[in-house]
């Protein structure tokens, strides 16, 4: 008698229905991306970007620990003392295809000049526009300043 | 010659504007079934579905017609082309001259025929042979296992649909399709006849190759079945057809059970909306179902399917005859 009920009132698909109804209604979990954004950690490893200090100056002091301690070998420096004495970098280069992010570079550095940003979005269309040198890198500091100092000063405490 | 004006060529024009609106109407409706199925089936994943082309993602159809129109039809070498060619166009018709005899408000029909259901039915088993020319011409391997699968699937769920029209039919007394929706009924036939109308839900399933039934597809065994060797405009062809032989079923299945035009569940006082939004909207309420049951389904085996269709809703369906007949009989209200 169970089993027949069973067979003509079909409960499980009612069950099962119900539940895709009750799914149907309820908040989607999706974002309408590049519209909007899902929110981003201080502690994001996105694109990265050299900074400056405040009067323009270069933070970059050409010691060269990044160099040393990143693991896919993607950073590249050549450095020679300036006219006025002080030690820059001549060339800074990141392959950005070798890059692992794994945020290394940003810990290793000793004046915070490089970082990784929260841009996630800087997909190219070919591989040479991936190897960014120190122009570009930083542009990117420049160009993402407020967010990086804001992101590093929620993270200092950690550090 | 005024005599030929108003008898032959008015007429004749009538006729074809009607039958201009009624193809742009299906036509359109297809194209927004697409939409709304992403969005349905979205739902209830909690995806938001299409939201780029237009605002809430509305013009996706345009893009995806424009999309397949501009594509290239791909002829396999070893396929038969005139028949390969003639499929898809053998959906597409058969699933556009349905439409004639559906009355879509009272005499709001194309062709007003005493044989309307028949006809329906006829022209429905036809399909089959559209994806039987498809999976045959494409010459390959999954195509055939598709056609194969279809044509058993489509063939066995006519009969059970066969005898579900049967019983609608011996308690309207009328083959024709504005006389089944005029119909008095009865609450108690409306009762009896209400577990027909979950058989031809599932039948309609079935019928129309819709998941939890899709097995003639079958992305995953045979990577889209009859259809795998079609592409652009004959694909699209195909894609049509599937979809507005949906709407075409949905509304069918509005005719014979849910009243067609009429206020559902007979409240008078709604008597004031136009017949034709009526019979919109019941058929806009079993196309969701149709995505709803996609949404929740698993793909049936296709023994299961067989044995669904040959040893469940057969006997059924034959019972289920025999009953209504006989309750009609024995409270004398069977239409003479």
């Amino acid at each position: 008698m169970d089993s027949l009920a069973r067979s003509f009132l079909l409960p499980e698909i009612v069950k099962g229905m119900t539940l895709t109804l009750k799914y149907f209604f309820r908040p989607k979990v999706t974002i309408n991306y590049p519209n909007e954004k899902g929110p981003i950690s201080p502690r994001f490893r996105g694109e990265h970007a050299l900074r400056r200090y405040p009067n323009g100056e270069e933070r970059c002091i050409a010691c060269k620990l990044c160099e040393a301690i990143c693991p896919a070998l993607a950073i590249t420096i050549e450095a020679e003392p300036r006219e006025d004495g002080s030690r820059r970098t001549t060339r800074y280069d990141i392959d950005m295809t070798k890059c692992i992010y794994c945020g290394l570079c940003q810990e290793a550095c000793p004046v915070d000049a490089i970082v990784e940003g929260p841009n996630f979005e800087f997909a190219a269309e070919t591989r040479e526009e991936l190897y960014y040198n120190k122009d570009k890198l930083l542009a990117n500091g420049d160009r993402w300043e407020a967010q990086i100092a804001s992101n590093l000063e929620a993270e200092a405490p950690y550090r | 010659m005024p005599e030929l004006w108003s008898l032959y060529i008015w007429p004749l024009l009538v006729i074809l504007m009607h039958i201009g609106i009624i193809v742009g109407a299906v036509l359109f409706g297809v194209a927004y079934l697409t939409y709304f199925e992403r969005k349905v089936l979205g739902a209830m994943q909690r995806r938001q579905g299409p939201m780029t082309v237009g605002p809430f993602g509305l013009l996706q159809p345009i893009a995806d017609g424009v999309k397949l129109l501009s594509k290239e039809t791909i002829i396999p070498s070893q396929a038969n082309r005139p028949v390969f060619l003639l499929a898809p166009i053998l959906m597409f018709i058969l699933a556009l001259i349905a439409w004639a005899v559906i009355p879509v408000d009272y005499r709001m029909v194309l062709a007003d025929i005493n044989v309307g259901i028949l006809y329906l039915f006829a022209v429905s088993s036809m399909g089959v042979y559209g994806v039987i020319m498809a999976g045959w011409a494409s010459n390959s391997r999954y195509a055939f296992l598709g056609g194969l699968r279809s044509a058993s699937q489509m063939v066995s769920y006519e009969v059970s649909m066969g005898l579900i029209i049967v019983c609608v039919l011996v308690c309207v007394g009328s083959l024709n399709l504005t006389d089944i929706v005029m119909a008095p009924r009865p609450v108690w036939v409306q009762v009896m006849l209400f577990p027909m109308f979950i058989v031809f839900l599932v039948s309609i399933l079935a019928e129309t190759n819709r998941a939890p039934f899709d097995l003639p597809e079958g992305e995953s065994e045979l990577s889209g079945g009859f259809m795998v060797e079609y592409s652009a405009m004959t694909f699209a062809l195909f894609f049509l057809g599937e979809y507005a032989n949906m709407i075409l079923m949905s509304a069918i299945a509005v005719v014979l059970f849910l009243g067609g035009w009429l206020p559902p569940f007979g409240m008078e006082f709604l008597g004031f909306v136009p017949g034709f939004v009526w019979f919109v909207v019941k058929t806009c309420a079993i196309l969701f179902f149709f995505l709803w049951a996609r949404a929740t389904f698993p793909r049936y085996r296709y023994d299961q399917l067989m044995r669904l269709g040959w040893k469940v809703f057969l006997p059924l369906t034959l019972l289920w005859v025999l009953v209504m007949s006989g309750s009609l009989i024995m409270t004398g209200a069977l239409p003479q």
